[in-house]
């Protein structure tokens, strides 16, 4: 009798912590206003291109300092993934995007709040690793047939990006392998397992020491834009406002260029 | 070295570079250390009895090379084999589950020796389909073991070990894992087979009728040691452990004899009998040379005492009535522990139960005497 | 339902119900946003094709060489008994516990270009791994190969050994005991393994990209073509992932009889 009051115990306090752990990261994700309270504490969500990770990291940081009591939380990710998610109902309050198309999604949808804003721009580089043992110097070069080069898929921004600089400068380049985003891509280069690849220079930049980068001309012709919006599902959405007009301001295109980011 | 204090020979085998087996197997375990020599003729075959633990099973395993040694040596036919792996010894080995190869049919199993010791594929089975015939399985040979009866499984296991040619024999509780009636027919057959066998073997039971039927010889062992060798009908008539004699069926006891009288160890019986020696003596006498009566009998025959019925058994026609000495206060004498065999009208008209009291005689031309 | 052994109860039925709905509905899911009306187009693609191809190669020749490897391992660790056997044993499961995109940047590590032995191997014989094809099968087998060890190992020592000892007095050898007796009474485990192994190397997607990369044709496996179709058209990714199902149904169900004879 005894032990089954006790197996019955044990599963019900398992289903309740189970509850309780769905319902947490519920609040979590909904950004504490569900009334979460206390000392004012709020959450601002920021879904946010892997290529931003360095910046935003520090902008958000930033951001925290002028509001106390604020907490910034990003998800970093592939732009497509993310915009998915954020169609897909994911609650966010703030969308930055690697690509317009990617953004294009997310307002078609209808969950932009108002005209998403360009807020930076990057080009690509050509990553190859320290000492640049192939010796490349221009997008020419990876034409070369016994080079092996990496690239982003097409389905990517990078990847896109990468195609139509080379349709750009009339190449037709072999990659050994399309990876499935820009940081695969530079962990290639890094290791010297290729011998170059095409990556946003901002990453070129985040990696300096481990790879060089090498700027090409035709790179103006692929520049990627970087789109910024608040969302119309944003819990926090007077917040989401905020922290988009701070990318925008002064501080914001300052950390961005350090970054290696053009301004739009 | 207690090896030669075991060392009992009552034939010429097992001479160093002899013929037969010769072994010393010294093993040490946990519970116990074996140390036994043990010896076999071409031909003979040798039972190792002993009560479960005494080291049987584990010197069998020991003489087939599965069990190290950690002294002694085991030669067969002159050939030392003490330091070869298993596969390298020519020792055959029929198992107590027969353990024949679950994935193979019978005559696979029987060829498995042979293939392993490089004969050719078709020659191999020739000669299993051979040993098959021979124990009368040749209708079964593609059958998988697990279609096979007991019977016929330990027939198949026993030519699987003899298709190697083995220079030794070995049989472990060879008839333990079969029902009573299938044990008669499978005794009588492998009696015939190890009579037509030309090494030695070696075949560890605890089963008194199979080592009585099928031995030449019995060693007895005990907590690793050797407690009595002999031929069956010496071991059966004149045990010399409680195990020996429990095994044969025998009252036994151990005691001093002063010419024709033997004063038993325990208690102050005094017991008479025919054969006349001197100095400590074992003393043993069949179940059923024991008489009971309910009352003190007339004429007060000799080597009679007071008893208490301990237990009443059923054995077949018979019933064994196990005794229990009463003590001194009693008007007899302190007697023995004693199991008697008595009919069922006897226990009827002595109304034997647990706890009656009983006067208990036994011949004394029944009374065995022989030197401790 | 027999009366007499009463009703299940329900503290075991509850969460073994919501435990049984929680792994079907997502699989549900896959079925109810298909789109069954250009499947047939979509399945005839090249990439599609190709993709499936390789995957079923590079899973078969992995767990070969799962085989080939992993059952002498299995056997190492079962029977031999040797110092530091459960460090070995706890070594070989690593790859059970590790992030795959971690073990595929170890593979870089060790058989890159730059890699511990893979550039001996580039310098020596001019084999490169990364981005090929052997590549695939080189981090699918890191991957599966564990399993295959695990369950082997486990049929071994389910497996009788005196059966072994009466091969040994029958005059068979280590190696001959090893090829008549113990494979063959450890087949059903052995199958089991190459099942679970080779399911591992099918849906292998971490130490695969990582390692080997991204190339149609050469490189992109089922799971990584998933993965990329996400990106732009989540209904192709639905597709592939209904045929990576199939397949994997289809072969389980082929083995299920041996496969529950094992059990």
């Amino acid at each position: 009798m005894l032990r089954r009051v006790l197996v019955a115990a044990v599963a019900a306090s398992s289903l309740a912590a189970l509850a309780a752990g769905c319902g947490d990261t519920k609040d979590d994700k909904s950004g504490g206003s569900g009334g979460s309270g206390g000392s004012g504490g709020k959450t601002l969500t920021v879904f946010a291109a892997a290529s931003l990770t360095e910046t935003f990291t520090r902008l958000g940081k930033d951001f925290e300092g002028t509001r106390p009591g604020l907490k910034v939380r990003f998800n970093f990710g592939g732009s497509s993934t993310l915009a998915q998610q954020i169609t897909q109902g994911a609650p966010a309050d703030v969308f930055a995007a690697a690509s317009g198309t990617t953004m294009k999604t997310v307002s078609d949808a209808g969950d932009a709040a108002g005209q998403p804003t360009v807020f930076a721009k990057n080009r690509l580089v050509i990553a190859v690793p320290k000492g640049d043992p192939a010796k490349v110097h221009a997008l020419a070069d990876l034409a070369a047939p016994k080079l092996k080069v990496v690239l982003c898929a097409e389905q990517v921004p990078c990847g896109a990006a990468a195609k139509q600089a080379l349709a750009a400068a009339h190449l037709t380049v072999k990659p050994v392998s399309q990876e499935q985003d820009v940081k695969a891509v530079l962990t290639k280069v890094r290791l010297g397992e290729a011998d170059a690849g095409l990556v946003y220079r901002t990453d070129a930049k985040a990696a300096a020491g481990q790879v060089e980068g090498i700027e090409f001309p035709e790179s103006a012709k692929a520049i990627n834009s970087y789109p910024i919006a608040a969302l119309t599902k944003a819990p926090q959405s007077a917040l989401a406002r905020e922290f988009v007009q701070y990318v925008l301001s002064q501080q914001g295109r300052a950390a961005l260029s350090a970054a290696g980011f053009e301004s739009p | 070295m207690t090896a030669s204090a075991n060392r009992v020979r009552l034939d010429g085998s097992g001479r160093p570079d002899g013929p037969g087996l010769d072994a010393r197997l010294v093993v040490r375990r946990p519970r116990f250390d074996l140390d036994l020599v043990l010896t076999a003729a071409p031909g003979e075959v040798v039972a190792l009895l002993g009560p479960n633990g005494a080291g049987k099973s584990t010197a069998l395993r020991a003489l087939a090379g599965l069990t190290t040694l950690a002294d002694g040596h085991v030669r067969v036919d002159g050939r030392d084999l003490t330091n070869l792996p298993p596969d390298e010894r020519g020792v055959g080995m029929v198992f107590q589950e027969y353990l024949l190869f679950p994935h193979l049919s019978a005559l696979e199993n029987v060829a498995f020796g042979p293939r392993a010791q490089g004969t050719g594929r078709r020659e191999a089975r020739r000669r299993a389909a051979e040993w098959l015939e021979h124990v009368g399985l040749a209708e079964h040979a593609s059958a998988r073991p697990r279609a096979l009866s007991g019977g016929q499984a330990q027939r198949v296991a026993l030519a699987r070990a003899l298709a190697v040619r083995p220079g030794l024999l070995l049989l472990d509780e060879p008839l333990s894992a079969l029902d009573a009636h299938t044990r008669l027919e499978v005794r009588a057959a492998l009696r015939r087979h190890l009579a037509g066998f030309a090494g030695a073997a070696v075949m560890v039971t605890h089963d008194p009728l199979d080592a009585l039927t099928l031995a030449d010889r019995l060693v007895v062992i005990e907590g690793g040691r050797l407690v009595q060798e002999g031929v069956p009908s010496e071991v059966a008539r004149r045990p010399r452990t409680p195990y020996v004699a429990r095994l044969v069926g025998l009252n036994l006891f151990r005691g001093r004899a002063d010419g024709g009288t033997v004063a038993l160890a325990d208690g102050n019986l005094k017991i008479d009998a025919v054969t006349s020696l001197e100095g400590d003596v074992f003393l043993a006498f069949e179940p059923s040379a024991v008489a009971l009566y309910r009352s003190r009998p007339d004429g007060s025959p000799r080597n009679l005492w007071k008893a208490r019925v301990a237990a009443v058994e059923s054995r077949g026609d018979r019933f064994r009535i196990r005794l229990d000495g009463t003590g001194p206060d009693a008007s007899g004498p302190d007697g023995p522990r004693v199991s008697a065999d008595v009919t069922a009208a006897a226990v009827a008209d002595l109304g034997l139960a647990e706890g009656s009291p009983v006067w208990a005689s036994v011949k004394a031309t029944e009374v065995r005497v022989y030197p401790a | 339902m027999d009366r007499a052994r009463g009703r299940p109860p329900l503290v075991l039925m509850l969460p073994a119900l919501v435990g049984l709905v929680f792994l079907v509905l997502p699989l549900a899911g896959l079925f109810v946003r298909a789109p069954w009306g250009t499947l047939g187009t979509r399945l005839g693609q090249p990439q599609v094709l190709e993709a499936l191809r390789l995957s079923l190669v590079s899973a078969t020749i992995a767990t070969a060489l799962c085989l080939l490897f992993g059952v002498p391992l299995a056997w190492l660790l079962a029977r031999v008994p040797f110092p530091g056997v459960r460090l070995v044993r706890a070594l070989v499961t690593v790859p059970l516990v590790l992030p795959p995109v971690v073990g595929g940047v170890a593979l870089l590590l060790v058989l890159g270009r730059r890699g511990l032995v893979g550039e001996w191997l580039d310098r020596a014989f001019g084999i490169t791994l990364p981005f090929t094809t052997s590549g695939v099968v080189l981090a699918e087998t890191f991957v599966a190969m564990p399993f295959l060890v695990i369950s082997v190992e486990g049929a071994l020592r389910a497996a009788d050994a005196r059966f072994e000892e009466a091969a040994a007095t029958l005059g068979a050898g280590r190696w001959t005991v090893f090829r008549r007796v113990t494979l063959p009474m450890a087949a059903p485990g052995v199958l089991a393994g190459a099942v679970l192994c080779w399911s591992r190397a099918l849906g292998e997607f971490g130490a695969t990209i990582t390692f080997a990369g991204n190339f149609p044709g050469r490189t992109q496996t089922m799971p990584l073509a998933v993965y990329l179709a996400l990106e732009t058209d989540p209904q192709a990714a639905i597709v592939l992932s209904l045929v990576l199902l199939a397949v994997s149904v289809a072969v389980l169900v082929g083995l299920r009889d041996r496969w529950t004879g094992a059990a």
